[in-house]
Formats: structure tokens, sequence, C-alpha cells
């Protein structure tokens, strides 16, 4: 039976455990921080002196933490891309503004342990360099909103943000800025114009890349609320110690957010790449309700693509020196980065939704497709008018006006937003899911289409020629 | 467009609310979302007038703003129910009885429940509508009452949110009944 | 702004890199001025690309405004040159450079070369980009073209003939948006129309300084907006008409009068003030319609006021001076170019030295200045013109609202501050000296000579367009025509020489000024010089100074410095 392995989470549901500060400190709490803070700089054999933001830098390449907010992308390297020397201020935000369909984890870190994501926040702040700092919060988070503000009060009380952080000389000012309802500022560039009054219409790489023009066209880092409490523990344990948890190249811990129809939904803290899917949907979240089977996994939050109950996947595994590819069901994959991905899926923000077979395919996917329509920004035209199409176009199928021809015309749809055809990856999150399931569904939405026909041309005869107009403004209801 | 709010006044209290805030930010203009949040908590709703001395006071034009106002969904150009219940209708909601939740709170409240538009009851005491996720999809289905988080929303935890909002909701319902 | 960007790009000799656009190799500025600060900046893909001619379609895209990146139709495949394990280049056989290929595509508009990179504009991948965004702009479009000022103008439907499929897939239900906006008092939006590319947005707030538009709602759903009850109305709104590429902002004075296949294209030059915006003259049937701007780097960008674009109706005025006129009796009466030109010439010639003045609008061109000076260079007549100042702007209007102060400066016409001897010319009216005035385009009595003082003259000939209380009393009318129905030149304020062509004829007898000028200085010292204008202009720059080096042939379209 597969075990959590609680690291973030660790007091987080423990009976009594509060997040005021007191109760944080009482557990441990800003000894990470206090360690940062105390790194003596060091002399190397040539003679070059490292800081002792430098060598925190280096414990995180040591740990190997990847991002987890979506992109999995290693936290160090990101930072890597700033220029601490461009004369600019480099600000720091931790973008707490998860709505991620099927995403809940940083909600429980906000609301439960704020303090901890604070800590991170800060070691995160004086490892870059960084004298100013944001947390992003979405704008429905407002207890989350209320609880950090007076840990961010606590904490300025007690010395850990402010002037001259426990004596140590660094300065460090945190505000809390709070979203108003749009999935987009959870992209990083979204998210900077909207910290900057604007529209949030993610910015065009080149150039404006955050690490070099970011926040008011400053070197900028914006990190997720599980990112930086990882930090905490890298900070403690060291990077190496922190790299023998996990997976290689997958290392630490995640907390994985498992919904949909399982008997025992939840968030569930597990080495990365230790537990399979199975194992995540059985062992953690109780399996499917009684007798129901399984239909599709959504492994990495609604914009991956989705898995077929059933599927195959031939994975490539070290085996000695070399590698061999195995072949793996889709309950056996390791939950890790790199083996989702292989998949071809991803894991995205670590949300795993689960489909038995009680789910109408086509309603599950008009009701992604109707997230997506509903969130686009508008910016640039393939996300713009497809995502709507999309939506309009799976709810009419969904809705008892398919046509035969509905497959392949929605694929042609989905086909034409992603692959750098859009600003910002949301084209991708709009297209995958789609793509996906009418790939891997296809019989499911060609005999819909079919039956649609065939009743309405019953319909039609019976009413001397009449058809029904479509109705395309109802929405899907699962 | 925004609605007209007639004799529209800042207290000093919360223009220094305000005047704190925009400090939190090297350039004014960053702190739009946080002061339009202060003036719809404070009113209700984001009038002409509250465009107009927000733009004024951040150094903006009006224009700016209502660029924002009509972007994010929690901001309302005119007003709303005094309570405004969000369900989340995205996937792990939609296939644990959200669709169910917002079918029986419409019903209740007397309005369409096949409408997907945000709904006012004629009182104009409580507005319903579809949120996009809430990011609780482990403790689905999930709704918010104004800023309270409510989860695993049965059709009788939400008669009693309701209850709180101060409608008995007997009106309405036996108006139904008489249908 | 305009005149900065120019020079630098004169000045600097940017380093040259080498880009393979489709295969074949080209040189190509490492960097160019931004369009809005002038700064040096890398040189992007689609100004490789158009800088020799390859055509990569756009909509958001403008080479005067910052780079907005949304609509996504300059879409290229594109590659870096590949290299070996020692970071050295690999090379085909042939000897050229192996390219590997990027897996995604790029916008051409916002990526900046590098050395050896390959830019694919015409690959499958490429086309078929152009055509799903061409077909996701169009299915929420309105297929209104008959009825759309636009049409022929669109890159809507320009693309969507070069570029696109002619049937839309899309079974679904169009979303419908405003119409019939009122954006402000000159601007009219249709909102299903709009393909919310931003250009107007970026205008307004980067070029215009007026913050005025943006984006309402989200998603599909989004529109361009003013804000509510603020009506757009900067003096450059009707620029918006001319960027949007398509038929969302039009202008309320030209819509729904003329399909613009069927105007003829003159090219011109604004005279509502000293600045001298290039312009293009759209007219048919010898009636104007419109005035749009035309590109001009050292002058105006592609840019000109609302109010010198809407100033030309007094050009197409019913009760445009049509008939040449004597005083007989008292009372004007109709005469002929011949008799009218013969009888001045004489009374100019046989006018005692210092008995004639002269105010000759700075509204005339230079070779009219010029031939002004030259009838009565032996008459020490005293000559001015008429100041016109009024409020400058920080873009384009400038201060003087006369179109050639810096001509009737260089031809000697006002030679000291303009309109410094018009009290001059009064006084000696007044006191009899003056016994013949001439007056070209201005209406004296509403500048410093009273109608009675006219009275007091022998001899009163007058030149204009239209109808006024100097007119009314001339001895001689001779009616003139508008610079949209001549050639000639201007100097501006800044002392660029542009020249302008006839769009339209003048009414009835109407006829240019230099023409009659240079029959009725032939008639007097029997050496008219050139009689036809390229001619008259050559001449005009050997005589002036200010003019030396200048030709009418080198002018070109965009004109030269004169040296003033």
């Amino acid at each position: 039976m597969a075990q959590e392995y609680r690291l973030i989470l660790q007091h987080a549901d423990e009976p009594g455990y509060t997040n005021d500060i007191e109760c944080y400190l009482r557990h441990g709490g800003y000894e990470g921080l206090k360690k940062a803070l105390a790194l003596e700089p060091k002399t190397l054999e040539d003679g070059s002196v490292k800081s002792g933001p430098e060598q925190i830098r280096d414990e995180v390449r040591t740990s190997g933490v990847r991002g987890r907010g979506g992109a999995g992308f290693p936290a160090a390297r990101k930072w890597g891309f700033i220029n601490h020397n461009s004369g600019k201020p480099i600000y720091l935000i931790c973008n707490a503004d998860e709505s991620e369909p099927g995403t809940f984890k940083d909600r429980q870190i906000i609301y439960k342990d704020p303090h901890q994501m604070l800590e991170g926040t800060i070691i995160a702040c004086y490892a870059n360099n960084v004298h100013l700092a944001y947390i992003y919060i979405r704008g429905e988070f407002h207890e989350g909103a209320e609880i950090l503000n007076r840990a961010i009060r606590e904490a300025k009380e007690k010395n850990f943000i402010g002037k001259n952080i426990q004596g140590s000389g660094y300065d460090l000012e945190l505000y809390l800025h709070r979203g108003a309802g749009a999935y987009i500022c959870g992209e990083e560039t979204g998210l900077l114009e909207s910290l900057e009054g604007k529209r949030p219409y993610p910015r065009i790489k080149p150039p404006y890349f955050p690490a070099a023009y970011g926040l008011y066209m400053c070197p900028t880092i914006v990190n997720n609320v599980e990112t930086l409490c990882c930090l905490k523990h890298v900070m403690l344990m060291g990077g190496a110690e922190y790299a023998k948890l996990g997976t290689p190249n997958n290392t630490g811990t995640r907390i994985v957010c498992v919904s949909g129809t399982v008997k025992r939904p939840g968030y569930y803290e597990v080495e990365v790449g230790k537990v399979t899917i199975r194992e995540l949907i059985h062992d953690f979240a109780g399996g499917l309700p009684e007798g129901r089977s399984l239909q599709a996994v959504i492994p990495g939050g609604s914009s991956a693509k989705v898995f077929r109950a059933g599927e195959k996947f031939q994975i490539k595994k070290k085996a000695g020196d070399g590698q061999e590819t195995v072949e793996m069901d889709l309950e056996d994959l390791p939950y890790d980065f790199d083996t989702v991905v292989e998949a071809g899926s991803m894991s995205g923000s670590g949300a795993v939704m689960v489909l038995d077979d009680s789910v109408d395919m086509i309603e599950a996917i008009a009701n992604i497709a109707e997230f997506y329509a509903h969130e686009s920004c508008g910016q640039c035209t393939p996300c713009r008018e497809g995502s709507l199409w999309l939506k309009k176009a799976l709810q009419r199928l969904a809705h008892g006006r398919g046509r035969k021809e509905d497959a392949d015309y929605i694929l042609r749809i989905a086909d034409n937003i992603p692959n750098g055809r859009t600003i910002c990856a949301f084209g991708e999150a709009t297209a995958w899911p789609v793509q996906s399931t009418v790939r891997k569904f296809r019989e499911v939405f060609e005999a819909r289409g079919a039956e649609d026909e065939a009743r309405r041309a019953r319909e039609t005869e019976g009413a001397g020629g009449v058809g029904k107009e479509m109705d395309v403004a109802a929405s899907s209801q699962p | 467009m925004p609605e007209s709010h007639p004799n529209f006044e800042v207290p000093s209290q919360l223009e220094a609310e305000i005047d704190e805030v925009i400090t939190h930010y090297p350039e004014k203009r960053s702190a739009s979302l946080m002061v339009l949040h202060a003036l719809q908590d404070h009113f209700g709703f984001l009038s002409k007038e509250a465009i107009e001395w927000a733009a004024q006071k951040l150094e903006l034009q009006p224009i700016n703003l209502y660029e924002l106002v009509t972007f994010y969904p929690m901001f309302h150009e005119e007003p709303v129910g005094t309570y405004i219940l969000k369900i989340c209708r995205t996937l792990s909601c939609a296939v644990n009885g959200a669709h169910r939740l917002h079918h029986h709170v419409c019903e209740r409240l007397g309005l369409d429940p096949n409408s997907h538009a945000s709904q006012t009851t004629p009182d104009g005491r409580i507005t319903v509508e579809y949120a996009e996720c809430l990011a609780s999809c482990g403790t689905a289905p999930v709704m918010m009452c104004n800023a309270a988080f409510y989860e695993n929303v049965s059709n009788e935890k939400a008669d009693d949110v309701i209850e709180e909002c101060g409608n008995n909701g007997d009106t309405e319902t036996e108006n139904k009944e008489d249908v | 702004m305009t005149n900065v960007t120019a020079e630098r790009q004169e000045k600097s000799a940017v380093e040259t890199v080498s880009v393979w656009i489709d295969g074949q190799a080209y040189d190509v500025p490492k960097t160019m001025p931004h369009p809005v600060s002038g700064e040096q900046v890398g040189t992007t893909m689609i100004q490789a690309c158009h800088m020799h001619g390859i055509d990569v379609p756009y909509y958001c895209y403008h080479p005067k405004l910052p780079v907005a990146g949304n609509c996504r139709m300059c879409l290229v495949e594109f590659g870096t040159p590949a290299l070996g394990p020692d970071r050295q280049p690999l090379y085909n056989e042939d000897g050229s450079p192996q390219i590997r290929k990027s897996p995604r595509p790029v916008i051409a508009c916002a990526t900046p070369i590098s050395p050896g990179m390959a830019i694919y504009t015409q690959t499958p991948e490429a086309k078929q980009m152009r055509e799903s965004v061409l077909e996701f702009l169009l299915i929420n479009h309105p297929l209104d073209c008959p009825i759309c000022d636009q049409a022929g103008e669109c890159k809507l439907q320009e693309y969507a003939v070069d570029y696109g499929k002619a049937d839309s897939r899309f079974v679904e239900q169009k979303v419908h948006k405003p119409k019939q906006v009122d954006l402000g008092p000159r601007i009219m939006l249709d909102d299903e129309r709009c393909i919310l590319c931003s250009r107007c947005i970026r205008f307004t707030r980067d070029i215009a300084g007026d913050d005025a538009l943006g984006f309402a709602d989200r998603g599909s759903y989004s529109i361009l907006t003013n804000y509510p009850g603020k009506p757009f109305d900067n003096n450059y709104t009707l620029n918006t008409a001319d960027i949007c590429p398509v038929g969302a902002l039009t202008s309320k004075d030209f819509r729904f009068q003329m399909r613009v296949w069927f105007l003829k294209e003159t090219k011109s030059v604004c005279t509502s003030c000293g600045t001298g915006c290039n312009i293009m003259i759209g007219s048919r049937n010898d009636r104007i319609y419109r005035y749009t701007p035309r590109e001009n780097d050292a002058v105006n960008s592609c840019w000109m006021c609302d109010y010198g674009r809407l100033n030309y109706k007094w050009i197409n005025r019913e009760d445009r001076l049509r008939e040449v006129q004597q005083r007989r009796d008292g009372a004007p009466a109709k005469t002929n170019w011949s008799v009218a030109l013969k009888e001045v010439a004489e009374r100019i010639e046989s006018s005692p030295s210092g008995s004639i003045g002269v105010v000759a609008s700075a509204r005339l061109t230079n070779e009219e200045l010029y031939l002004v000076r030259r009838l009565v260079q032996d008459k020490d007549a005293i000559t001015d013109s008429v100041p016109r100042m009024g409020e400058a702007d920080h873009l384009l209007v400038d201060a003087d609202k006369n179109p050639n102060t810096n001509g009737a400066h260089a031809t000697g016409i006002a030679a000291k501050k303009v309109g410094a001897d018009i009290a001059t010319i009064a006084d000696r009216i007044r006191q009899g000296k003056i016994k013949t005035l001439l007056v070209f385009g201005e209406d004296v009595t509403k500048h410093g000579i009273e109608a009675d003082l006219l009275k007091e003259l022998d001899t009163l000939v007058v030149s204009d367009i239209l109808p006024n209380a100097t007119t009314e009393r001339a001895d001689y009318l001779l009616p003139g025509c508008a610079h949209a129905e001549k050639r000639g030149t201007f100097t501006n304020a800044k002392g660029r020489v542009q020249k302008f062509m006839k769009a339209i004829e003048g009414p009835g007898d109407a006829r240019p000024e230099w023409e009659f000028l240079h029959e009725l200085v032939q008639r007097k010292t029997h050496d008219g010089g050139s009689a036809n204008l390229p001619a008259l202009f050559n001449e005009m720059a050997e005589q002036v100074p200010a003019f030396h080096g200048l030709s009418w042939g080198e002018l070109k379209d965009t004109g030269a410095q004169a040296s003033l």
C-alpha cells in the first residue's frame, strides 16, 4: 500500500495546528530562513568568493526542485536567467493564483500553513537579491487573503520581513495583491500585466521573458506557492538530501490533488514518481464508486491531454547501463514529471481528475471547453476565436445537435490553436484536452453525431420537412 | 456601461486605506485591482463615479480601469445582490452535482434554473451565478456566498446558506407551489 | 519624432547581417529605429522580409506603431544555423549552411533576426497557419462587404482572396456585438467588424498621447470601446480609420460617400499649417471626397491631424469665384483673361516707382510668390504677407497656419516678420503714396487695410478663390485655384520644399495663379521666363538663393531641404 510522504503538509492537518506565527515557530518555523541568512560568504579554491545567496542558489540547483505550478521547469534554471548586474531591481512574485481546474493544493498551504509559504518566499527573495516581492492571490480566496495579510503582519512584527531581517542587513518588503477572477493571471506574464494594473494579456516572448523584462520591465521571478515551500525544506535538509526524495530528475515531494469520480477525493503529498496512477486512484482516493469502471484520467489539471482507460504506453526505463523500452498500462504509470510527458500528457499542476464510465465524455470535454472559452483573455486570434468555437461545437454535440463530421470538424478547429500559434500556453491548454479526447474517444463522437443526424432526419420527416433551429446557447449539464 | 451612483462619496477612512495600498507599489497603476476591490467592497459595485474617482486617484484615464472592470468577473458595473452565490461549474464539481445544486438554488429562489447567466432575486437580495473552478475540487461541489466558502454542498446545506442570507425562502417556494 | 527617426536611420551606418529568406540569402541591417522612441532595436523578421519585397501578411503589425503580436497572421517558420559538437557551423554538401529548423513557428513582427537565421514564409505549414488565422478571424465577422466602407481597401477581404479558403466550415451562431457605435465626433465603430488588432488603441495612446481607447469584456466577446460618455475626440482620431485594417473604424465624413475604387488619388500636401503633412487627395469628377495622409518620415510619418484632413470642403464650395471681372461704372462686370491681364500689366508698368503695394498670401506657392516678386521688382513696391499664428501641438500641428511662410521669406515677399509691413502699406495708401494695390489670396480688410481705405486706391487688383470684402472692391478680380487644382511647391516650417500635384480642375474661368502671374510678368517685362511649372521651379531655384541646388525632378514625392 502506497504511503504519503508529508513534508510540506507535515503539520497542516495535525489536530491543534493553527496558522498563526506562534504555532509555526513552535514547529521549527523560520529555521530555514535563519539558516539561509546565516550563510557566510565562502572562499573557493580559485580565490573567488561565493556569497550566501549564491550558495542558496547552488543548493536549489542540487535539490533538482522543479516548478510545481504546471510547467515543471527546474527552479534553479529559472533563477539562473536573472541578470544580477543589470542595475535594475529584481522582483519576485509568489504565484498564488491557483485556478487550474482539478488543483487545490496551494489552497491547503495558504489556509493552513501560510508562514511556510512566506518563509519559502523570503528565502527565494534573499537568494535572488530581491527587495520587493508580491504574493498574487486569486480574488476568490477572500479568507486566504486575510490569512496571508495577517501572516505578513506577524512576520513583520517578528522581523522576518522588513528592514535588516534578523540582523542580517537584508531588507525585504512583501505585499499581497488580489486578483479578481481570471485564470489567465496564473500565466506568469499575464500575472505581471495584471500586477501592473493592465488587462492581463500575456506578453509576447520574445522579447518579454520575465527574467529579463518582467515587472516594470525589470528582471522578475514568478514561482508557485508549492515550489516556494519546497525551498524551506531544501534549506533545512540541504539540496543533496532533498534530492534523495522522489526519483532521479523528479525529486522531492508533490502534493497531488485527486478529484472527479473517486470515493475519497483529496490532496495527497507523495514522493515524486514513487506512486502510480493506480495507487493514487485506489490506495489514496479510495477507488471508483461501486460498480463503476475507469473511463479516463486527466493527469495534470484540465489543460493536460486526457488518458483513456486501458491505454498502453511505450516508456523508456533505465536498464543496467543502457535503456530499455517497456510497455506500461495507464494505471501503472509512475506519477512524476517525465514519465507522464513521455506518455504524451503532463503532470502539470499535480491535479489528477478521474472519470468513471458514468461520465459522458462529450459532456465532460464540453465542460472543459466552456472553461477555456470563458477564460480566454481574447488577445490573440486563434485562442480567442478557437476557444469559443470549440465550446459551441462541443455543446452542440452534447445537446443532440451533432453531425457525422463533427469529430473531424472539432479536431480541425483544435489543431489550429496550439503549437506556438498563440501568444501563451493557454492555446495549448485549450486544444490539448479536446484533441486528445476526440482522438482517443473518436467512436463515441462519431456515433453521437450519426445518432443525432438519424434522429433529426426522422423528426424532419415527421414535421413535414422543417428541421429545428440549432440551439447552441445552452450549456453542458453532465 | 457602468451605472451612475448619485451622491457618490468616498469616506475618509476608506480613502486612507486606499492611499495606504497605493504605497505598496512603485507605480500607482499597479494598485488598480486593489483599489477597485476596496471600492466595490464598500459600495457593492463599481459605478461610473467610482471608476472615475479611482482613475483620478491613480492618475489614469477612466478607460484604463473600465478595461479591468469589464475583464474581471468579480467586478460589477451595476448593483448586484447583497449576497452573491457563486456555484462552481467546472468538471470535478460538474460530475459531483454542481448542476443539481444550481438547479436547486435557483428553484428555491424563484430564478430560472436553466439559465447559466447571473441572476438576481427581484428583491435584490441574492444573486446566483456560475463560477469557474474555485480550486477545491476535492470537496465538490463547492460554492461561495460573498467571501464565505462552502464545501460538499448538498441541497440542505445550500438551504442553510440561503437562510443565513436572511432569506427564509418561503415566499418564493410558496409562489412556486402555487404555480 | 519622425525627423529624429529618419536622421538616426541615415546617420548611423548600422552593421548588416545575412539571413536566409525562403532559401535565398539577403543582407539586412542588424538594428532599426524603434517606431516611437527612435532607439536602435533589433531588426525583426517582418522588417527583413518587407525590405526585400518578400510578402508576409499582417493585421496588427504597423511599421509606425509598437508591436502587439496579437493577430498571428505573420506566423512563419524559421531555423538557426546548426552547430557541430565543436560549436562550429555545419555545412551541407553544396556548401550551404545546415539549418536547425525550430519545431515552433514565431510571429515575424516580434522576432528579431540573428546571423544566419533562415525564415520560411512559403512552407505548407506557414501557409496553413495563415489560412487558419484567417478562418478564425472570419467566423464572427459579418459578411457585409457590399455595404462596408472599407471594401476595396480591406485587409481581411484582400487576404481572404490571397491566403484564405472560399468556404467557411463554421456552422455555429456568430457572436453579436454593438454596431454603429458613435465613438467620437468624427469616428464610427462597428464592433462586429473589429478584429481586435489594437492598432487604434496603440496609435491614440502611443502616438497621439491620448489614452482614450481600450478593450472591454473578454475572450471572443471583447469589444473595442471608449470610456462610456467620454467621446474619442482628439485632433488625430481619423488616423485610426486609416490604420484600421478592416471596416470597424470609419470616418463619419467619408462613410457612404464614395466607393474607394472610384477615387482618383493625387499626391499633395496639406495647407492647414506650416507642417505640410503629405497627403493623398481622393477625388472623382472634379470633386474632392477625402484627404488621407501620405507617408513621409521627414514630415508627418503617416499621420495627419483631423483639422487638416477635413479642411477641404471650401474647395468644393458653390460660391467659388469663377469669373474674371473688371469694375465698370462702379460695378463688377465679366471680362476675360486676356483683357484683364493686358490692362493689369499696363497699369503696373505705368505706375510710378513706390506707388505699388502688394499683399500676397503665404498660402500661395513658392513659384507664385516668386512671380509676384518679379512682377513688381522694378517698382520699389512694398510687399508682405498676412501672418496666421495660432496654437501648436506636440505632434504635427504647427503654430503657423500658413503653409508657405518660409516661401514668402525666401522669395522676398515678406522680407522681415510676416505682416510687419502691412501697416506701412496702409499708411502709404492713407498718405496717397500707394495708388495700386495687388492682393493675392487675402481679405486685407480683416488684416489691417480697412475697406474704406481701399477706396483711396486708383487700382485694386485682387486674386482669390472665395468671395470676401476685398474681392467685392476689386477693380480687377482674377479667380484663382486651390492647391488641389494646380501643381506647385510649398516650403514648410522646417524649410522642406514639397511639391504637390493637381487633383481636380478649378471651377469656371479660374486659373492657377502661377499661370496668369507668368503671363503678367511676360506682358510687363517681355521676359516671362519658364512657361511650365517644372521649368518655372527650376528657374526659381536658380534665382532664389534659398532654393539653390534644388530641381523639380529631385524633389520627388517627399521633398527636399531649402537652405534658409
